[in-house]
């Protein structure tokens, strides 16, 4: 394993070899705003938040998708930075249908936090209005694929973590949705532990606990934290 | 003295939740009522046959039939400024959320498919204005000034924007939608 050494917003930092950009950031306390990036499960570079500058590469680059190399200069924060990641913001809010208001995740929802954080003040571009579906077979958890972003945070968490591989994204573009099995209600799915994994890791109000009113649902990833400790240590406590 | 600040308030396509968070200044109206002409709004009883030139129009709810769309185009053309006032007038919101139907559908789910159905759908363009195809938000329609998101804005939120106009600063608030 070589240390690489390299630059992120003027600071020297170090690095394994194989690391992203995004990780040697965050663990030197530059937090570079991201959606689909999850610690603990694979990344897949979905959502473009996290895109940063890296002199000699004429193309923006998702961090959490370019591993480090040696003497590389990285800018996490500029004006042309902000100004694409607000854009981008409205974009994924014009896409789906994010009637905050009246959201279970409203006042808990990692888009909304990003959404205020970027200073989105209302959206630029057209409102889209798809018609979406809502599952609500499964007996404890519902699916509102209005609320939905297409991070798959939610499938390689049931993959990697649960083991089950109950999700899948299928279609393209605008009619990209999430899906259990081959396209069964959830409810039907043979796979599904309940475990409420993907339920927990969803970062909007998509997948959330049956019974929960506006704002209500919370969610909890420590579970996550526990496990990806007791992978990397073959130690299993309670308090990583 | 220097004249007062024309104030107006609007209700467009919403509930009227905006307004009410608006009673909820409670005794910071009558602060306000000092420093502003209340020109025209839902909440005080002055007529005006034609909307009035103004400094400032909170204009609530989303654009959702005829009338409000050349209410709209009226206050812009009237208003100094014009505030987005609440989650409605900035995003669609609620309003909004017939958009993902057609209005016809919109039309028979109100007046045909409910227990309650009387006369059906109503008729006469002179009674109940058109619904416009979509539900909009106000800057899809006309430029605007300000954004004040909140379903509805606390009454904090509606201060801090208001007196920040008054006092010629920039307002602080956090840009929740919600
Ligand atoms: S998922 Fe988040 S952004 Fe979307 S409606 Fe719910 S609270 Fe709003
Ligand atoms: S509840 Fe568990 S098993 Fe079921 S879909 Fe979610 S993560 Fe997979
Ligand atoms: S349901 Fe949630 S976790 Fe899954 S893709 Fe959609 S937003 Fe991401
Ligand atoms: S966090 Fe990197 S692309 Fe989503």
């Amino acid at each position: 394993m070589s240390v690489k050494t390299l630059t992120i917003d003027g600071k020297m930092m170090t690095g394994v070899e194989g690391d992203t950009v995004f990780t040697v950031a965050f663990h030197n306390q530059v937090q570079i705003p991201r959606l689909c990036h999850l610690g603990g499960v694979p990344d897949v570079g979905a959502c473009r938040m996290c895109l940063v500058e890296v002199e000699g590469r004429s193309k923006l680059s998702a961090s959490c998708m370019t591993t480090i190399e040696e003497g590389m200069v990285v800018r996490t924060d500029t004006e042309q930075l902000r100004e694409y990641r607000k854009l981008l913001m409205e974009l994924l809010l014009a896409e789906g249908n994010h009637v905050c208001s009246v959201c279970v995740s409203n006042g808990n929802c990692e888009l909304q936090d990003l959404a205020t954080h970027l200073g989105v003040d209302h959206v630029r571009v057209p409102y889209r209005h798809p018609r979406r579906e809502v599952d609500l077979s499964h007996e404890r958890f519902g699916l509102d694929q209005n609320r939905c972003i297409a991070c798959t945070r939610c499938v390689r968490t049931c993959d990697e973590v649960e083991g089950a591989h109950v999700w899948d994204m299928a279609g393209r573009g605008e009619k990209l949705h999430l899906v259990a099995d081959l396209g069964e209600p959830w409810g039907n799915s043979e796979n599904c532990t309940k475990c409420g994994k993907c339920v927990q890791v969803c970062p909007t109000g998509a997948l959330f606990t049956k019974g929960s009113a506006v704002g209500e649902m919370e969610k909890d990833r420590s579970f996550l934290k526990y496990i990806v400790y007791g992978r990397e240590r073959h130690q299993w406590v309670k308090k990583p | 003295m220097s004249a007062k600040v024309k104030l107006a308030t609007v209700w467009l396509g919403g509930c009227s939740g905006c307004h009410m968070s608006f009673l909820d200044l409670d005794e910071r109206l009558i602060e306000l009522a000092a420093r502003v002409e209340f020109c025209l709004s839902p909440l005080v009883d002055t007529k005006f046959k034609d909307f009035p030139e103004v400094d400032v129009t909170l204009v609530e709810g989303a654009v959702a039939n005829v009338e409000h769309v050349e209410m709209l185009h009226t206050i812009r053309a009237r208003s100094k400024l014009v505030i987005a006032f609440g989650d409605c007038a900035v995003s669609g919101n609620i309003t909004a959320m017939r958009n993902n139907f057609t209005v016809d559908e919109v039309m028979n789910r109100a007046y045909r498919e409910t227990c309650a159905v009387v006369n059906g759908v109503p008729v006469g363009d002179d009674i109940v204005p058109k619904l416009v195809p979509k539900v909009k938000p106000l800057h899809e329609l006309v430029k605007i000034d300000h954004y004040l998101q909140g379903c509805p804005p606390s009454a904090d939120r509606i201060w801090e924007l208001v007196t920040a106009l008054l006092d010629g600063r920039a307002p602080k608030l956090e840009r929740r939608f919600g």
